[in-house]
């Protein structure tokens, strides 16, 4: 990407920032409006991401931003149901529903809801108008706007989003299920922001599902901050399908209190272009951070996870998985940060990638990185890169079952190591059938859309 | 006498004749021969490096052998022209000297795989979840299987007694022709031992054969042979009844090795 063409595509953001700040700040709420100066700021300073920032070494995000996209600053008037047009890989699935299509909540039926215990789940915009105390306290606050580029860009120009809130002691019954739509006539540059507030001892399930539904190409660039208060439990699943010429920059930010338990599983079963980054800060003691990923890749696909855990203070554990496997000519890359303060004795930290790649061509780069400064600690990390082994592929074929098929057994079992981490069960085992579908190469991505564009 | 002989001729299920293969560029096996009818137990005994594992791996097709030389048929088809799944189908089985650990495969979709791949082989409908289960059952029940074993992944975390019941267990499944039994008895304590040869002896029936591959003659107490077969440098140097085994326990393989 040459250098004039990159300082292009940072001037045309700032440029279309400027030109249609008025559209953007009346689709959005006052409280979210108010960081977008600094943020913009910020991004004129930094711009997008290129191969000499050490974070993003192994994607070249300036190539995803070098097509022709639309942007809307207004949510479609859309006719039909979106029911008609998408269901969702999991049916049986009893979750209490939250739609965002192209970045924009959609009212079900309301814009906002409070559920039987309290909970709340909506578009950010109107819960910042609604709780305004509680934006003032977790908007913007964890979000990297000064170091990273595209987190600065979503704060400038990122209008809706999805609003969760847990009340104190409550325990989520029902998984809340976000998923996130893309639909357009023309390539799409999508930006939404997320916030999911849960108070002291509350617990709950999210499931977050990207979907695109349309044979266009689309950026889809998501700020997600979650504040997890002192003895709460969150699940956070998130599943990628999305078909070739998707793709996905998410940032999550994840704090964790005292005594909190966290549990993070990215599955990145399909898409064009992925890149992940999950930061998750054990702010209190006893607090529990699991961060598990999934990637199965092939032809030119690329998946990037990048996770940096921050032991801030003592007695703190986190776990890190992430397996995947490579296929064709695809790449990925795994950057595992792991920093333990100086003061944060008694850490247990681990972390463990493994890679199976399926052809001499597939290229997976890993990257542990432990930065520890405490003394009195227990770490470790770990990075296997191979092949299918051979014996245990034999000692299958000895038994009758076909090489392919023993293939297909093989590397079920090894994602199934991630999988098996989804703790709802009918959720697990609908993922495992996914899983085993994308293997066998039956995995439909457009999901009983009527345009069957793959 | 004629007609017998003519008969029990014709009913031979394994003929390897004049068999020779190498590992890389070194001859292991050099002039095997060797047939065995239904019915009959066959024991192959030779001090280390004699070929036994290696002439249970051509005959299960593992590719790191290579054969120079011979041939192996089997019910009158030509063994060496299939891929090692074919013949698994076809009814030869190998329980392994060291079964690998297969992390993340369970052993109810090992087997259910294993099972419906034969009877697929058979032209036989799959069993249904339901069936297979109950042939699992009762199978684990014959050889005494417990059913921690097939909870868990392949030999994920099994001990190296467990492994070898769990061989046995997969031979009861899959019902095989002919057993090959790579030094079955090593690691096994004297109950593991007689648990597995019970299996054994258990699945025996007179369509079926099994050959045994031992160092010790004590495996032999139990599962006890028609034919000992001595295997030294490559070569069988000696065929008798099972006596040759305990003559063969009293005199050891220097006995052999002295061309006796």
């Amino acid at each position: 990407m040459s250098k004039t063409a990159t300082q292009n595509i940072k001037d045309e953001m700032v440029n279309l920032y400027l030109d249609n700040l008025d559209l953007i700040s009346e689709g959005s709420s006052a409280l979210m409006n108010h960081h977008r100066e600094e943020a913009i700021q910020n991004f004129r300073i930094l711009g997008l991401p290129n191969q000499k920032n050490e974070k993003y070494k192994y994607s070249k995000i300036e190539s995803i931003f070098s097509y022709e996209y639309e942007k809307y600053f207004a949510p479609k008037n859309i006719t039909f149901k979106v029911e008609d047009i998408f269901r969702c890989d999991i049916p049986e699935l009893d979750t209490h529903l939250a739609l965002v299509l192209n970045g924009f909540y959609l009212p079900n039926p309301n814009r906002l809801q409070t559920l039987e215990n309290g909970v709340v789940v909506g578009s950010v915009i109107d819960a910042a108008a609604k709780y305004p105390h509680l934006f003032e306290k977790h908007y913007n606050i964890q979000a990297e706007n000064n170091t990273d580029g595209l987190v600065a860009l979503n704060t400038a120009f990122a209008q809706d989003g999805v609003f969760i809130y847990v009340p104190k002691g409550v325990v989520c019954t029902k998984p809340i299920q976000i998923i996130n739509l893309l639909m357009s006539d023309e390539n799409l540059l999508v930006q939404y922001r997320n916030l999911i507030v849960l108070e002291e001892s509350s617990q709950a399930n999210v499931l977050v599902c990207d979907h695109s539904l349309s044979p266009k190409r689309f950026i889809s660039n998501v700020v997600t901050e979650i504040a997890v208060g002192a003895n709460a439990q969150l699940e956070f699943v998130k599943m990628q399908n999305e078909h070739n010429d998707s793709n996905q920059l998410t940032h999550t930010y994840v704090k964790l209190e005292r005594d909190s338990k966290v549990v993070s599983n990215v599955l990145s079963l399909h898409g064009g272009f992925i890149r992940n980054n999950l930061n998750m800060q054990l702010a209190g003691e006893g607090a529990d951070a699991h961060a598990y990923g999934l990637y199965l890749t092939d032809r030119t696909q690329h998946t990037d996870n990048y996770t940096f855990i921050d032991h801030a203070v003592p007695n703190c554990t986190s776990n890190e998985l992430y397996k995947g496997i490579l296929d064709d000519q695809a790449t990925g890359a795994f950057n595992g940060r792991i920093l333990v303060r100086r003061d944060a004795q008694k850490t247990q930290a681990y972390q463990s990638n493994n890679n199976l790649l399926l052809t001499a061509d597939a290229k997976m780069n890993t990257k542990p990185q432990l930065e520890i400064y405490a003394d009195d600690v227990k770490c470790s990390h770990g990075a296997t890169i191979g092949q299918i082994d051979y014996d245990a592929l034999f000692y299958m074929r000895a038994r009758g079952i076909g090489e392919r098929e023993a293939k297909l057994l093989l590397m079920f079992g090894f994602a199934h190591e991630v999988v098996k981490r989804v703790s709802i069960e009918s959720l697990r085992e609908r993922v495992d059938d996914l899983v085993n579908k994308r293997l066998r190469g039956e995995l439909s991505r457009c999901h009983n859309c009527p345009m069957h564009c793959c | 006498m004629v007609k017998y002989y003519l008969q029990n001729k014709l009913n031979v299920m394994l003929v390897i004749k004049d068999l020779h293969a190498k590992i890389n560029d070194k001859e292991i096996l050099k002039g095997i021969n060797l047939e065995v009818k239904p019915g009959e137990v066959h024991a192959i005994m030779g001090p280390n490096g004699s070929g036994k594992s290696t002439l249970a791996s051509v005959l299960t097709g593992r590719e790191l052998v290579e054969v120079t030389h011979g041939s192996v048929t089997f019910n009158g088809k030509d063994v060496l022209e299939m891929p090692a799944e074919v013949r698994s189908r076809e009814g030869i089985f190998l329980s392994f000297q060291y079964p690998v650990e297969i992390p993340g495969v369970s052993m109810v979709n090992f087997m259910k795989a294993a099972v419906n791949e034969h009877r697929k082989y058979r032209n036989l409908e799959p069993l249904s979840a339901s069936d297979f289960l109950k042939l699992l059952r009762e199978r684990k029940e014959l050889v005494e299987i417990d059913s921690a074993l097939t909870n868990r992944s392949v030999n994920e975390g099994f001990s190296g007694g467990e492994k070898k019941k769990n061989e046995i267990f997969q031979m009861a499944m899959l019902e095989p022709k002919l057993s090959i039994l790579d030094e079955t008895d090593s690691g096994l304590d004297i109950d593991a031992l007689r648990v597995v040869a019970n299996g054994v002896n258990k699945l025996k029936t007179a369509n079926n054969a099994t050959i045994v591959i031992t160092h010790y003659q004590r495996l032999l107490d139990y599962i006890v042979p028609d034919f000992v077969h001595i295997l030294y440098n490559g070569r069988i140097v000696k065929s008798s009844g099972k006596e040759l085994a305990l003559e063969l326990e009293e005199k050891g393989y220097d006995w052999i090795k002295n061309g006796n």
